[in-house]
């Protein structure tokens, strides 16, 4: 079982940035990693296909009750909330928040309550400041706030939603953050 | 490593399910850690209350505080036609077996307002099987279940129903099934001719009868791996050997009890045949 986990929460251009995110990650990346990537609710599973092209790690959209498993990614299916738990990822279909399911909010929130410091959140690109009372939680528990650099994001709001409110540990470009990742996660 | 506020967290969550269930008999101890937790941390916003302990408090001494915790606790988000190629593939594959039975009996297990409910009617009418169908639509929550009974859904959620009933191969115009008055579509009453809506918990209540079709969609997602295999195996035992099972689009049988007594119909649409 690791004791990190990296949750990373992106909206408006988060297909390029989560690409270029995967690719940098190693084959033996040591820890779990959940995203939630907010997208149209009948979108269909080629996310998953078209990450998995770039990404060492094998890329599948949760299903309820996956095992949490290090070096692996998931991804929020669209429609269903994403949360983690201390072994298994839960979903479900509560009303959205913030107009968005999946909730960036939740999926971190989450693992704040069931990884605490061994949290790493990234926030990406993004056009709504969803994410930013998750990030909160996740500092509050201990973990670790990762943003996309604003300047450089498709849409800065994300991002500077986060920033703004203090929250970020680092604020880097995306072709820096594989990097941040895994200095951290092997320590 | 976890954090004191979240290790202290999870004791007062589960201290606060224990006592509900030891005060009122409601067992909520089998439900998934994060999303219960979720929930109660909006009870105690909502009850204004400093946190769990006080809202424990509270509801051991208030049973009307229990009416809204147990309607907070339990999820009744639902729509109809959820997943219209879910539906599409109820009419391709499901509706051929039906066909097959001269009495049908089908189970939506966790209805919620019953939309699923008035959606496979809706199906069924179409493929002209809704008059030998009899139809059990069952949720934990008694006030949902009225609500399912009354059949009255908000008339502004009917474009985005019009919509998916149009995806799942629907065959008329979607509004002759209901009628629009202030803000509802009262869904026409014959479509509940043949359905019962009842109170029923999955948790602690018994097999309510023989099934050939179970609905049981997005309802154990909120249940543990230890509880969702007790309830694998009360929907195993209601259905009829060759009966179906319809599960939810993120959901699987991988690690339930019965897994190997299942075959898949549409393993993409969660569609499963018992054949053990």
């Amino acid at each position: 079982m690791s004791k990190h986990i990296v949750v990373v929460g992106t909206s408006l251009g988060g297909l390029n940035a989560l690409t270029i995110l995967l690719a940098g990650l190693p084959r033996d990346f040591p820890a779990p990693i959940a995203i939630a990537q907010h997208r149209t609710r009948d979108a269909d599973s080629s996310l998953a296909e078209l990450l998995q092209r770039q990404s060492a790690l094998p890329v599948v959209e949760a299903d309820d009750k996956t095992p949490i498993e290090a070096g692996r990614v998931y991804l929020a299916p669209p429609d269903y909330h994403l949360l983690v738990g201390a072994e298994e990822l839960s979903l479900s279909t509560e009303a959205p928040v913030s107009h968005a399911r999946p909730s960036i909010d939740v999926l971190f929130d989450s693992a704040a309550s069931s990884f605490g410091t061994g949290v790493i959140a990234v926030i990406l690109t993004g056009a709504s400041e969803d994410g930013a009372q998750g990030a909160a939680v996740v500092k509050r528990r201990g973990g670790r706030v990762i943003v996309q650099d604003p300047n450089e994001a498709e849409s800065a709001i994300m991002p500077l939603a986060v920033v703004n409110r203090k929250l970020a540990d680092a604020v880097l470009p995306l072709r820096a953050i594989p990097l941040e990742l895994q200095q951290i996660a092997r320590r | 490593m976890i954090d004191t506020a979240s290790e202290l967290e999870a004791v007062h969550v589960k201290l606060f399910l224990e006592s509900l269930f030891l005060r009122y008999g409601y067992d909520f101890r089998g439900y998934a850690y994060p999303s219960i937790r979720r929930r109660i941390l909006r009870l105690v916003m909502l009850e204004e209350v400093t946190g769990i302990p006080e809202l424990q408090a509270r509801v051991l001494k208030e049973p009307a505080c229990l009416e809204r915790v147990l309607h907070s606790l339990t999820i009744h988000v639902t729509a109809m036609f959820r997943d219209p190629e879910f539906f599409e593939q109820v009419r391709a594959k499901v509706v051929p077996v039906l066909r097959t039975y001269p009495f049908v009996r089908i189970w939506v297990a966790g209805c919620a307002s019953g939309e699923e409910v008035y959606s496979l009617a809706i199906l069924l009418h179409e493929e002209d099987l809704y008059q030998r169908c009899r139809m059990y639509g069952t949720d934990i929550s008694e006030s949902v279940v009225q609500k399912a009974k009354a059949g009255i859904f908000p008339l502004a959620a009917m474009k985005d129903y019009t919509s998916n009933y149009i995806r799942a191969g629907g065959k008329e115009d979607f509004s002759k099934y209901y009628t629009a008055s202030g803000g509802g579509a009262t869904f026409r009453p014959w479509l509940r001719d043949n359905v019962v809506f009842a109170q029923h918990n999955l948790v602690t209540d018994g097999s309510p009868n023989e099934f050939t079709l179970i609905f049981c969609r997005n309802v154990m997602i909120y249940f543990t791996g230890d509880l969702q295999a007790r309830v694998h195996t009360l929907l195993y035992s209601s259905l009829v050997r060759l009966g179906v099972l319809a599960l939810g689009r993120r959901e699987s049988l991988r690690f339930t009890p019965h897994e190997h007594e299942y075959e898949g119909i549409d393993s993409k649409q969660r569609l499963f045949k018992k054949v053990g």
